[in-house]
Formats: C-alpha cells, structure tokens, sequence
C-alpha cells in the first residue's frame, strides 16, 4: 500500500511501486483532471506539482514520490500562482478543447510561483514541453502576463 | 457564467425515423418533466431528397419552469467554440436570458439533430454555423412568438404590443411582465408560426459580441469530463495493439508472460487485434507489452511510401474528370508564357491530444458506451453493428472532445472498443496509446496538384489544375459520390471556388487510392487546393515581375471581398517594408469555407535551413461574426496547425506499417517555435461562414511563399525540406 499527499489529502493506492503516478491519479484514486497524452514526457498533458515544481506525471514511478506534495489541477486553485493562472485563462479566453490545459496551467503556476514576472525566454523554457494541438499558445503567453500583473 | 452541466448524452437510445415528409412545421408540447420543448422540422433541399433522415425534426430549446432555457446540442464541442456560439444564436432569437442558459450534448438521432447539410450527426467542414444559421434563428424565433402569443392571450391583448428582453415579455403600454418559465404551459398551446421572423441583425445584442465559452470554466480545473474520463462503476482498464500492418490478422498469441503481469485480469484476442484488460492502464500495458503475438500482415505487407508517391505521380499524369470548365482551357493554354509546377502533400496523422478511447459495457441484451464523437448516431450504429444488438438497446452517451481535427468522424474506435467489451464481463474502457492512435489513424491523404498555367501581358490566360488523390468522399459519403459523377466535391472544394479572374480554366479530378486508410483532418479538400494554388500564384507573379500582393489584387475583380482582406493583411503586415537578410513575407488569400482570409507569414531562414517564424497576420470577412473572439482564436489555432504540418508533419510507410509514433517522431509546433499572430476581422452584414479550418488551409502556402521570399528556393513539397533552403557554402 503506498500513501501519497495529493492537493494536502493522504491518499492510499495498492499499487506497483514502479506504476507511474499518472494512472495512480486517473485510474485508481479517479483524479481525472490529470491527462494522458503520449506516456513518455513528450507532451506534458500529464503535468502536475510535486512540491510546486512541474513534473511529468507520466513517467514519475509513484514509489518515488515518497512524502512529497502532489497538487493536482484539482487543488492547484488552491495555490496563489494556480487561481490567478486560472483565472487568466479564463479572461483572455485561453482554452478550445482543454485536454492540454491542465497540464499547460499546472506547468504556468509552477513558473509563476518560483519566477513571479517571467520574461518571454523563461515562458519558452517553462512551456516548451506542454503541446496544443488546438494551438492556444499565442494566448497561453498573454495569459502568463497577465497573472503574473495580478496582484 | 458556468453552463450547470452537461447532462445530455444520457440514456438516448434513439430509434431514427427518417421522415419523408417535406412540410414545414414547428411543435411544441409540454415535454416529461413539464418544461415546454419547441422544436422544429428543417425544410428540405432538393439534393437532400436522395438522401435518408433527411428532412428530420429538431429539438433545441427546452424551457422550465423556473426560467432555465436548455438548450440541446446538435454539434459537437471539441474546442472550437459551437457550444457557445449555437447558444448565442438560440439566445438571441429567444431573448432568453444569457444566464439562464443550461447546456445538453444531443442523444443520437439524426433524425432530431442532424446536420442540415449533410443530413445526419456531424461535425465537420466548419459549418456548424453555416449550416444552423438560419434554422436556430427560425427555432429561437418560433418560440419567442409562442412565449409572446401565451402572454398577449392572457393579457387578451395584442401580440404585437408586447416585446421581449431576457427572459421576459412585457406589455409595453401597461408595463406588465411576465416570466417566460411562467407561460410554458400557455405557450405548448399556441399554434407554431410556420416562418416566424427573424431579428435584423442591427437589433443583435449577443450575436457579434465576445461573450465568454460556456465550456471553459470546466476546463481549468480538472472538472471537466471527456470521453476518456468516463468512469462507470466498476469499470476496468484496456489497451489494444491492432496490425501494424493495414488490413493483417492476429495469426497466433502466446499470452503466458502477459496473463502473469500483476494487475492483468485478461487477454482478448480478436480477428484483427489483441487487448489487455487490467485494473488500470498501466496493467494493461505492461500486459500487452508482454504479449507475445505473431501477425499475419497480409497483402500489404510490403507497401511502401516510395510505392505509394510512384503511383499517384504515374496517376496524375493521367487526364482526370472534368470538375469545372470555363472559356477554353485548351486554347488558353496554347497561348503565352506557359509554367507547369506539381505540388504535393504528405499523409498526416491527427495526433488530438486526447488519445483515442471508448468506453463501453455490453451485457447479453443491452450495451451502454461513453465516447467522444463528432458523428454520434454513426458511433451508436457502430456500436450495436459491433455488439450485435439492435440499436434500441444499445445507449450511447457523447463527451466533450479533447480535439477532433476529423479522427472522430471516423467510427473504427467505437467498433473496436465495443468488440473488446462484448468478451469481457463489465464495463471497460478502452485507450489507445499514442503509438497506437499515431500508428493507427485513418489518414490524411497524400496529394499531388498539377498545375499549368499562361501569362498574357501579365495576366492569367489558361489555367489547369489537375488534383489527385484518394476520395475521402467516396467511402464516407457514397450517396454523395455517385450524385457528383464520381468527383470528389471536397478534394476539389477550393480548386473549383478559385478566386481569381480567369477567362479559360478547367478542374480535374483524377482518383488514386493507396493502400492507406484515409480521411478527413482538418481543413480538409481546400488543404491540398490552396497549397497549390496559392503557391503556384506566387511562381506566376514572379514569371510576370510582379509583386505577390500587387499579382493578386490585379486577379481578384471578381472577388472584392478577398481583396479587401488582401488590402487589410497587406497593410498590417508591413507588406513591402524592408526586413533583414534571409527574412521574407509570403501571402495566401483564400474564399475557403466560405471565409475570406489572407494571411502574411514573415519567416527568417538560418543558414542551416532551419525556420524561424517571425509574426502571422491574418485579415478575415467570415461574415457576420457570431462570437469575434471565437473567430480569432480559430484562425490563430488553425494557422499554428496547418503550420505544424508544414514545418513537421509526415507519416511515412516502409513495410506496410507507419514509422511515426509519438510526439517524439510526430513532431508539432511548441510554444517556443510560435510568434505572435494577429488577426483582424473585418465587420461584415454577410451570412456567417466556416472559420475553424481555414487557417489550417492558410498556413503551408504562405509559409512556402515566405522561404521563397527569404531564399529564391521555391519549395513544392511538404514538409519543408531544410537541406534545400539551408545557405549553400559560397
């Protein structure tokens, strides 16, 4: 039986320890939020917070997570950085399907919380890994701006 | 506002009932749960005829009563914006209130919510609006007249004294009101009125306005439920590995090590494929990476794409049927400069973030199935055809879509899907792996466009476009296909509606199929006309000394509205204004999907050949645009796709087995590889037309056209070829 934190509950799962946390989350603990896109950290639908910092949750093997903090894009409106991110996205009308968007706001949060006032090279580098197929970039990067403005 | 679910899908087993009736009618009656349900019947077309389902009823607006207006969805959402644009239209002839808008995805039933155009479920072509325009206006316009005749009786005044505004109608001279939920009973009495009218567009208050989506809240907190976040009770894990070979069996399995893995609770093996089923998906996998399966490949199995390019290039050189006709062609093409230049185009995945996935629970005499599809009755044929039951047994309960781009149109998941869960005892869903939905898809086309053309003191003489390749239509819509002769409509959409003044030009369809699976992906039959034509315009402005822009805008007198959009793109791109070495603007205008676009792409090629956009901007007449910034954010998206293919995009075939896997090999534009991109509608009284796709179409030539400008290399294949644009050593 393997105990995790997700978004400040302990959750338990009899699971393998070399399963990845993506499918602990969807498939065992019904975290649906979290999204399968490629399986081998391609694509970054499946990004969540593991104490703040974005990882793939694709290939992270649960065994290893340990203690540590997993905030999901269920309790990420729980963080400061994770409400004004969504926010923003709703403002300027980020989203079309949204299958990426959990990932995208899970990686945009994690910046936003280590670097308040990302530059244009440090949105590149924090977002390169999350693909849109319905091409929400141009929004995504506004989007940034915009809640790194709000106070 | 949030829509406060999405409760549809549930539970409609629809028996579809094709009427052939050609009257026009609307309907009410208190509906089950006492709320008013207005319907109507479209009104036929002549082509429809041949057609069934048809000249089906409608059901869109369902009223109760404490004022909520529900309304129905008869296209799909899979992020272009119609569940929130359809609402608007429905609203606004409504007067409904816009907070009180609730939204439910359609039961299958083409009879009910078919497409007016294709008369069936589907969405597809970007004419969701295009399509609906008129009949949601006439059904949002229908029952406001019954709402207002309920409260003119009861006031025993005139109907036409009264008016409406957000939910409400008022007696203006007496200043009475009365709530719409408070006259649904009332309002089931009154006669439908057969042509009600409809509000001038200068009375619009929702439609032109950028209202927020109605599905986006969901979608930034994990709320939201797709097709492969179905969860019924009890429900188990499954993934697939169909023949990588197109058309092979399953010969043998040895499924020892799988049936040993923890978590695996069993091995299916059908005709054409094995799956894993297990406690989770990561069970599965690992189950069905240790299946050890033994394939016969069958008859494909040294199909190449070498093979493949021979035989459409042996097959357009071959003269094709006549799809448009105009001045003579032939004498046109004697006379003048003459320049022939053949353009081709690559099979394509649709690589939609949201693998593909079904979900179902087939029992001895019923089946349940959660699923996104943009064809739903098609889907619910699929699924009872797969299980052997008859349709009223079989509930199929639709999902937002985690992108569609075409691959939900097609029905072979649903099949696949529901076959897996006749053998297995209780719900499962099914999930592709990314290689797998790479691996297979049904494909873009490949294609080839040959193009001649003459130049007579500057201007366009003769023209020949001769499209070749495989007819989605032809399997997908047959019907269709034999009432066109055998010419593909879509595969020549664009060749046909080219915009410029030509006196004598002819369209040839010429068919070529390949032993690849083909279907629609987004942009569709324009993707391939466009391509051509928009490149090929450059090579002639060239051949003639003239600039791109200026070639075009002497070309498009019959076309003011492409040319205004021509204007506008030119202007604030900077058409013309110095930029640095090896940086270049291209241009494509195209009248596709009834949207009139163009769009400058500025690039910089590096001297490894490598690609750097530098900014997009695209000037777009759509028409009356429902929602504006919907329509933006389409043609951004839609550049950034069509883009990707361009710049990535190919699935290549060596072994009768595609080579591509993953987002690894499959490759699409990221965040860091995109510019900004500016788009300008232009205001417009014109009906709406098709915006999710044109981008998509816009991209490659202008693309292909800017690397021109940067580098003299004319590119006439994608994707590009870096080695051929890359600084050749002096």
């Amino acid at each position: 039986m393997i105990s995790l934190n997700v978004n400040g509950e302990t959750r338990t799962a009899d699971v393998p320890a070399d399963m990845p946390l993506l499918w602990v989350l969807r498939d065992v603990l019904a975290l649906t939020g979290t999204k399968f896109g490629c399986g081998i950290a391609q694509c970054g639908a499946c990004t969540v917070q593991i104490d703040g910092l974005a990882v793939r949750s694709c290939l992270l093997p649960v065994g290893n997570v340990g203690d540590r903090k997993i905030t999901t894009i269920e309790g990420v409106g729980a963080t400061p950085a994770g409400a004004k991110v969504q926010k923003a996205w709703l403002d300027l009308e980020v989203i079309q399907c949204g299958y990426c968007q959990s990932g995208q706001i899970m990686s945009a949060s994690a910046l936003l919380a280590t670097k308040p006032k990302p530059d244009d090279a440090d949105i590149d580098a924090a977002m390169a890994g999350n693909i849109c197929r319905c091409g929400t970039y141009v929004r995504i990067r506004e989007a940034i701006k915009k809640a790194a403005e709000a106070a | 506002m949030k829509p406060e679910t999405f409760a549809g899908g549930d539970a409609a087993s629809a028996t579809e009932s094709p009427s052939s009736s050609r009257r026009t009618f609307l309907k009410a009656s208190v509906a089950a749960g006492g709320a008013l349900l207005l319907g109507f019947r479209l009104k036929p077309t002549s082509a429809a005829d041949a057609a069934p389902g048809a000249f089906a009823p409608d059901a869109f607006i369902r009223i109760a009563a404490d004022g909520s207006v529900t309304m129905i969805m008869p296209q799909v959402e899979m992020g272009q914006g119609t569940y929130t644009a359809i609402p608007m239209i429905l609203a606004e002839e409504l007067d409904a209130a816009w907070a009180s808008v609730r939204l439910e995805h359609a039961p299958p039933n083409d009879a009910l919510y078919g497409n007016p155009t294709f008369k069936e479920q589907m969405t597809g072509n970007s004419n969701s609006i295009r399509a609906f325009w008129m009949p949601l206006r006439k059904a949002g316009a229908g029952a406001r007249a019954m709402l207002v005749g309920a409260a003119a009786k009861r006031w025993k005044v005139d109907a036409a004294t009264c008016t409406t505004a957000d939910g409400v109608v008022t007696h203006t001279a007496s200043g009475r009101t009365l709530a719409y939920g408070d006259l649904i009973a009332d309002a089931a009495k009154i006669e439908p009125p057969k042509d009600p009218p409809v509000k001038s567009p200068a009375d619009f208050k929702l439609i032109g306005k950028p209202l927020k989506r109605l599905d986006t809240p969901d979608k930034t907190d994990g709320k939201v439920i797709y097709g492969i976040d179905a969860m019924p009770e009890g429900v188990k894990f499954a993934t697939l590995r169909a023949c990588p070979v197109f058309g092979g069996k399953v010969a043998k399995v040895d499924d020892t090590k799988a049936k040993a893995m923890p978590g695996v609770r069993q091995i299916v093996v059908l005709e054409d494929l094995v799956a894993v089923v297990g406690d989770h998906m990561w069970a599965a996998k690992q189950g069905l990476d240790a299946l050890d399966v033994t394939w016969d490949f069958g008859a494909n199995a040294n199909v190449d794409s070498e093979q493949i390019w021979k035989q459409l290039r042996d097959g357009s050189a071959k003269e094709g049927l006549v799809a448009k006709a105009e001045g003579d062609a032939a004498k046109g093409l004697a006379e003048g400069e003459k320049l022939d230049a053949d353009y081709e185009m690559p099979f394509l995945a649709h690589a939609t973030m949201e693998p593909l996935n079904c979900t179902a629970h087939v029992k001895p005499d019923s089946c349940e199935v959660w699923v996104g599809s943009q064809v739903l009755a098609r889907a619910h044929r699929a699924a009872a055809h797969a299980c052997g039951l008859p349709p009223e047994k079989v509930t199929i309960h639709n999902h937002l879509i985690g992108g569609g781009f075409g691959r939900r149109l097609e029905t072979d998941y649903v099949d696949k899907a529901v076959r897996i869960a006749a053998k297995v005892d209780g719900p499962v869903k099914v999930v592709y792996t990314r290689e797998e939905d790479i691996r297979q898809d049904i494909y873009r086309p490949v294609y080839r466009d040959v193009m001649s053309a003459t130049l007579k003191d500057g201007r366009i003489n003769g023209w020949r476009h001769r499209v070749c390749g495989s007819s989605v239509i032809a399997r997908f819509l047959p019907g269709l296909f034999k009432l066109t002769k055998e010419i593909d409509i879509d595969t020549v959409d664009s060749a046909v509606d080219e915009p410029y003044d030509i006196p004598n030009l002819r369209v040839e369809f010429q068919r070529v199929e390949p032993p690849v699976p083909t279907g629609f992906w987004r942009g569709v039959g324009p993707n391939n006309n466009v391509w051509a034509i928009e490149s090929f315009i450059d090579e002639l402005a060239k051949k003639a000394g003239k600039d791109p822009v200026e070639f075009r805008r002497a070309h498009l007198g019959k076309n003011p509205r492409l040319l205004a959009a021509v204007n506008l793109a030119a202007e604030k791109s900077g058409w013309g204004s110095a930029l640095p070495e090896r940086c270049g603007r291209g241009i494509c205008a195209q009248p596709s999907f009834a949207s009139f676009i163009a769009t400058v792409v500025e690039v910089e090629v590096r001297d490894d050949g490598s690609i750097k956009l530098r900014r997009v901007v695209s000037a777009v007449d759509t028409g009356i645009a429902v929602n504006p910034d919907i329509v933006k954010a389409q043609l951004q998206g839609g550049l950034i796709f069509g883009l990707s293919a361009a710049l990535w995009g190919d699935i290549t075939i060596e072994k009768g087995r595609v080579q591509q896997g993953n987002f690894n090999d499959y490759r699409v534009l990221r965040i860091d590889e995109v510019p900004d991109i500016e788009v300008h509608v232009i205001a417009s009284g014109e009906a709406p037309g098709g915006i999710g796709e044109t981008g998509t179409t816009a991209g490659p030539p202008a693309l292909g056209n800017a690397i021109f400008a940067a580098t003299g290399v004319r590119l006439r294949r994608l994707p590009i070829d870096r080695t051929l644009i890359a600084r050749k050593p002096s």
